[in-house]
């Protein structure tokens, strides 16, 4: 028999979830309707004077080819990033998850990188990375003899902050993962061993589509960390070059808004960067989740 | 017993309130700057002096982190009517703190307030810079410095090239021949390395040789300005320090001073063009071998190099504020401006003394001689009368310019784009960035 509560006030729920609705609209909706409205506007920082002129900022974003690029960097940004972290935090769930020594404290040693600013890691990678002083960097130059100049060529850049920004993330998708493993039932895959399924083909067919739900997860929570949380890494690594080539779409609307006072523009850019956030999560339920296994 | 209790009450709240209305309070004048480090101890010890100098002000000085967020700190007070009354601004946000509506004009409020102040005791090439197009001061220039040659005399030895003069510029043929020599005896892996590559090579490249940046007098004479920076002489240096970049006489470094400082440091580069207030930390920093400062190198034929331009900050005063403030702030910007402060000022910092009187009496106590480095910026901004075109530049969205030409430069230095093309874009890209802004003030 299920238990069931009646409250007779018609008003009580809606008191309920005021302060909810309080925070929800004064922290998120207020906020992202001012930015809406600034991007029809032209004003000056000081808020002295203010144009209202329909759709130029954006037909000025969208008929700019760097702009342009920039969405295109981001993408293969997000992308290169969640698929780095992910198959690394898989990989390294899955080795974690076999039984070993000292268990507890390799798990815990994993989980350390989360807790770097990505300020912080930016600055260790570019330690490593730089061609003048990054101790990596002058080994890839010297002893591999590679080019390896992220100031200078784009590719190499964009090579740096993917693993600055995916070296963080792995931590997260790890404990995801782990979480994940230990909830498959034990009595799966031992079935599976006495049948003759080698750790490989157990881990394909059996740990692998049972961890769908972390996995769609975190695509969603990887591609919006590569979205919005790498700022730091950007800021201190490459600041969006050279030439452009390291500018994502986040750090974009920081040097036009913040840097250079381009209110309407920054928040232009704000709304389409929003946009597309919430076409991209969108689709994920609509057509990933689809293939999702909930439960065994 | 209660009557003599609060008797004693009475006496004690007496005593504290009589030292205080001895002394009326002194109004407060609060100034916002992005200045910390070693500097910022510079700029706590003006301000004390100030307000040990005299009682009716008290100025609070508070550093509110690096330039970008000092203005946008300034921003945010001014919506917020929280203003403080003076801001140090840098000076690619002039034109936009100019056109704010925000502002007390300097030269306005130093007549409202009745000091007579001769501007042409100032340094012009670092007044141009903040004026108006009817010569009028708008901001007072704080920290002011210029583009210079620095160069390993140690590497210059080695390869037999004698040490250059520090008020006759060699020329970009002779600079060519002299990393060539180094290059090629492989005496440092690379020939020069600069920093701001947008200020070092493209601004101060036209300003000393007098090529507009941008039409109406590099923007001083209108909104409706137009880069000009895809001029044959423009594109003819930057493809030179590519054909350079392909044999190793100019190194990419970075967009900024980290990383060409640290080539200079690590004696990857041979020669290293940055601002002066690189000095006290290549003094510091610099122990295993000698280096030394030229004026920046010039075109073959140039008869007369105009002056370079500045870069640094100034301080803006904001409107909203009490008649008497303003008296304060006058003040503190009178005190600022005289010859002890210029000098401590100069000596801590490098960056330049704002006022003649006070460079002339740095040179009269032998201070040059004693620091031949400082005297190099100061000859090369003083070496001719600042032209329509060498006394600054006037750009809205500034920072966004110089962003991209960035951006361009550095597609000309991984071969992407050549010159000419880098450059047209770069014009292009900024011509809609001031479309922009100039539609924001119209």
């Amino acid at each position: 028999m299920i238990k069931r509560s009646f409250f007779k006030s018609k008003y009580l729920p809606y008191l309920l979830i005021f302060p909810q609705m309080l925070v929800t609209l004064t922290f998120f909706y207020w906020p992202a309707i001012q930015g809406i409205l600034q991007s029809f506007l032209l004003s000056d920082p000081f808020g002295q004077r203010s144009t209202f002129v329909w759709f130029y900022n954006y037909i000025e974003l969208f008929t700019d080819p760097l702009y342009l690029e920039s969405i295109f960097i981001t993408f293969t940004f997000s992308i290169a990033v969640a698929a780095v972290s992910i198959s690394l935090g898989l990989f390294i769930a899955a080795m974690a998850n076999r039984a070993l020594k000292a268990t507890a404290l390799v798990r815990t040693l994993l989980i350390w990188p989360y807790a770097v600013a990505p300020a912080i890691s930016g600055i260790m990678w570019l330690f490593l990375l730089h061609p003048s002083y990054g101790i990596i960097a002058l080994a890839i130059k010297n002893v591999m003899g590679i080019d390896w100049n992220p100031v200078l060529y784009g590719k190499d850049a964009m090579a740096m902050i993917v693993m600055a920004s995916a070296w963080k993330q792995v931590s997260y998708n790890f404990v995801f993962f782990m979480a994940g493993m230990q909830a498959i039932p034990k009595s799966l895959i031992e079935a599976a061993a006495i049948d003759g399924a080698s750790p490989l083909k157990r881990f394909w067919f059996i740990s692998f589509p049972l961890l769908s739900p972390t996995f769609f997860f975190l695509s969603v929570m990887n591609i919006i960390y590569s979205f919005f949380e790498t700022f730091g890494i950007i800021h201190t690594v490459t600041q969006g070059g050279p030439g452009g080539s390291t500018n994502i779409l986040v750090y974009k609307v920081y040097q036009d808004g913040f840097v250079g006072l381009n209110l309407g523009s920054s928040a232009a850019q704000s709304v389409v960067l929003m946009s597309l956030i919430i076409v991209i999560t969108f689709l994920q339920f609509r057509f990933v989740e689809k293939k999702v296994q909930y439960g065994g | 017993m209660k009557v003599l209790k609060s008797i004693l009450f009475l006496i004690i709240a007496l005593g504290l309130a009589l030292p205080a209305s001895a002394f009326a309070a002194p109004l407060t004048i609060d100034f916002w700057h992005a200045m910390r480090g070693p500097r910022g101890d510079v700029v706590e010890k003006m301000i004390t002096d100030f307000n040990a100098s005299q009682s009716l002000y008290k100025v609070v000085g508070t550093n509110k982190g690096n330039y970008d967020e000092v203005m946008n700190a300034g921003v945010a007070a001014f919506r917020a009517k929280k203003q403080p009354h003076v801001l140090q601004v840098f000076e690619v946000g002039t034109q936009t703190m100019m056109l704010s509506g925000a502002i007390y004009p300097v030269y306005k409020l130093m007549e409202d307030a009745g000091m007579n102040v001769d501007w042409s005791r100032y340094l012009q090439a670092v007044l141009s810079y903040y004026m108006n197009a009817d010569g009028n001061l708008m901001s007072m220039p704080f920290n002011s410095s210029t583009p210079v040659m620095y160069y390993n005399t140690d590497m210059f030895e080695k390869a037999g090239i004698a040490p250059l003069s520090k008020t006759v510029p060699v020329t970009w043929d002779e600079l060519g021949e002299i990393t060539k020599k180094i290059v090629d005896a492989k005496i440092a892996p690379a020939g020069m390395v600069t920093a701001w590559q947008s200020w070092t090579q493209v601004e101060n490249y036209s300003a000393i040789h007098n090529i507009a940046f941008a039409s109406k007098a590099n923007g001083y004479e209108g909104l409706d300005c137009e880069l000009k920076i895809n001029n044959p002489q423009v594109v003819k240096h930057i493809t030179r320090l590519k054909s350079w970049a392909d044999d190793n006489r100019f190194m990419y470094g970075g967009q900024k001073y980290q990383g060409p400082q640290a080539e200079f440091m690590a004696q990857n580069a041979a020669i290293y063009m940055d601002s002066v207030s690189g000095i006290a930390k290549l003094q510091k920093t610099v122990k295993d071998f000698k280096w030394d400062l030229a004026p920046l190198p010039i075109e073959a034929g140039t008869e007369k190099p105009q002056n370079s331009i500045i870069g640094g900050a100034s301080l803006w005063v904001l409107n909203g504020h009490t008649k008497e403030e303003y008296k304060g702030v006058a003040a503190f910007l009178k005190f600022l401006a005289s010859n002890d402060m210029q000098e401590y000022w100069h000596e801590q910092t490098g960056y330049f003394p704002i006022t003649i009187d006070a460079y002339e009496s740095l040179k009269a106590k032998g201070y040059f001689n004693a620091n031949p480095f400082q005297a190099v910026g100061i000859d090369q901004i003083n070496r001719a009368v600042p032209t329509r075109i060498s006394r600054g530049l006037r750009l809205g969205y500034f920072v966004q310019i110089r962003n991209i030409i960035n951006e361009e430069l550095e597609q000309v230095w991984n071969g992407t784009k050549s010159p000419q093309k880098a450059l047209d874009d770069a014009a292009a890209r900024s011509n809609d960035q001031l479309r922009t802004f100039e539609k924001t003030y119209k």
